[in-house]
């Protein structure tokens, strides 16, 4: 393993902002180095290998991306998480509004939106709900919106579901082919996939509720107060927002807009405009 | 000088642990001088799906409180800190914690290298990096970088672990400080606590 110093670090995501309009300058920068690292390692590049091949090769830059990113996620990743989502957060919605929309902030290859969407299905919601799932990463995008799977990942994700008490086995929703799981495509009929940067990206709707986690985890602290106030802005008075277990809000310059609604599950509702 | 040459320039304290790790942590914790000043970051593996009960059965006996940081939390004099399940825990130079979600390393989320390497790379020669048992070489690397960045290292006597994998394979790839036992290194922490009275 070769290492790079903040110096390269900084001139890497410095360039990738000028020419592609990336803004990597505010992530946390002990995964920032290893993500980069990593590719090194990959393609067998030096520092200035890798710079070069960034100023050069402008279609190397969705790779450069896609191995950037951490896109490791898990269908009803905290079960608990999802179930105090079907049986308080859910609910609370509906008692006011009988369609509403959710988005899926850094939805990766969209287990958590499939999660989502099979726990309206069990709620008899499915149609009355529309789903945002937006990431920067196009290449994973499209993943998520196939609904497609290795197998060898269904048996974490059945277990999640088992924990979840989802009302029958995931595998009603999947069929297996090719040592793929393949979900049923209408599960995702009311899902908008669509390419956001939630550094860059502008406002693009309103939310009842807003699910952004494990993603900010990769921002450093003044990005994710920024980031905060875009989600605020997207939110409908009383909506909710979700973000990581192990993430907090509470030294954010808005966090006074939000009240904690679930500590444990790390779930907020806007209270203020 | 006292009997490990050392002195109280440390600004931290490092450990990692796997199977057969948890009586050892258990026994440092509960014999911690009171009022150790030095953060102690601790990375042990775990079952990842379990959320609870971890850090309260590490409490239990402790000195001090263990707690899982959230991300980007401040590490605090004096604290005992243990990297929350599914995440890797690294430390970043305003020492501060930042949580991740990457791959799993040596079949590890949290992965003892990232916990150990982050901690080197921050703390340099001010940091003392303890492994423990287990059953893997999760964490050799790491005890690499603390050796190289100038930090003070310890392996758990591989006699006395549960299982041996993890301090051999430190001890294969760098040079180790001090080879102890459970009980010596209770004891190297009160040593290292008179230092800083
Ligand atoms: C670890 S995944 C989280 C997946 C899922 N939410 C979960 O909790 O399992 C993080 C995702 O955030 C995306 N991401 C990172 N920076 C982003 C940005 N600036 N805008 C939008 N998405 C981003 C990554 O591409 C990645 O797919």
């Amino acid at each position: 393993m070769q290492d790079i110093d903040i110096a390269d670090l900084k001139r890497i995501s410095e360039l990738i902002y000028q020419k592609y309009g990336y803004d990597f300058r505010n992530y946390a920068m002990s995964s920032f180095k290893r993500r980069v690292l990593r590719i090194m390692d990959l393609k067998r590049f030096t520092v200035e290998a890798l710079i070069r091949k960034l100023t050069e090769s402008p279609e190397f830059i969705h790779e450069f991306l896609d191995e950037l990113t951490v896109n490791v996620t898990e269908m009803f990743r905290d079960p608990s998480f999802w179930r105090i989502m079907r049986e308080e957060i859910i609910p609370a919605i509906l008692l006011n509004h009988k369609q509403f929309k959710i988005w899926h902030a850094g939805c990766s290859s969209g287990e958590e939106v499939l999660s989502m969407a099979i726990l309206l299905k069990e709620m008899g919601i499915h149609q009355d709900v529309q789903l945002y799932a937006t990431d920067l990463d196009t290449n994973i995008l499209e993943r998520a919106k196939s609904g497609t799977y290795s197998i060898k990942n269904m048996e974490l994700n059945e277990k999640n579901y088992i924990r979840f008490q989802g009302a029958g086995s995931l595998k009603d929703y999947y069929r297996e082919e090719n040592g793929l799981a393949v979900f049923n495509k209408e599960l995702l009929n009311n899902v908008t996939f669509r390419k956001h940067d939630l550094v860059t990206g502008e406002i693009f709707n309103k939310f009842d509720l807003i699910l952004c986690r494990n993603v900010m985890i990769y921002f450093n602290q003044t990005l994710q107060n920024e980031v905060l106030k875009k989600f605020h802005e997207s939110l409908f008075k009383y909506g909710y927002l979700a973000i990581g277990s192990k993430e907090s809000l509470i030294w954010c310059d808005y966090a006074n807009r939000f009240i904690v609604v679930n500590n444990e599950e790390k779930i907020y509702k806007k209270i203020k405009d | 000088m006292n009997k490990f040459n050392l002195n109280n320039s440390y600004k931290a304290v490092v450990i990692g642990g796997s199977a057969g790790s948890f009586q050892g942590v258990v026994k440092i914790l509960s014999q911690l001088p009171k009022g150790f000043p030095l953060p102690i970051i601790m990375c042990l593996h775990r079952l990842k799906h379990v959320r609870h009960g971890f850090v309260e059965a590490l409490s239990l006996k402790s000195v001090v409180q263990v707690t899982e940081p959230y991300d980007k939390e401040t590490i605090k004099r004096g604290s005992v800190y243990l990297a929350p399940a599914n995440y890797h825990l690294s430390v970043e130079l305003g020492h501060y914690f930042a949580l991740s979600t990457e791959e799993m390393i040596n079949n590890s989320r949290p992965a003892i290298d990232i916990t150990l390497g982050t901690c080197a790379y921050v703390f340099k020669d001010k940091l003392i990096g303890i492994l423990l048992s287990g059953a893997n070489k999760d964490g050799a690397l790491g005890m690499k970088q603390i050796k190289d960045r100038g930090g003070f290292t310890i392996v758990q006597e591989p006699s006395e672990c549960m299982i041996d994998t993890m301090p051999k394979s430190a001890l294969a790839i760098t040079q180790i400080d001090q080879v102890l036992k459970i009980d010596q290194i209770v004891n190297f922490f009160k040593e290292l606590d008179k230092l800083y009275r």
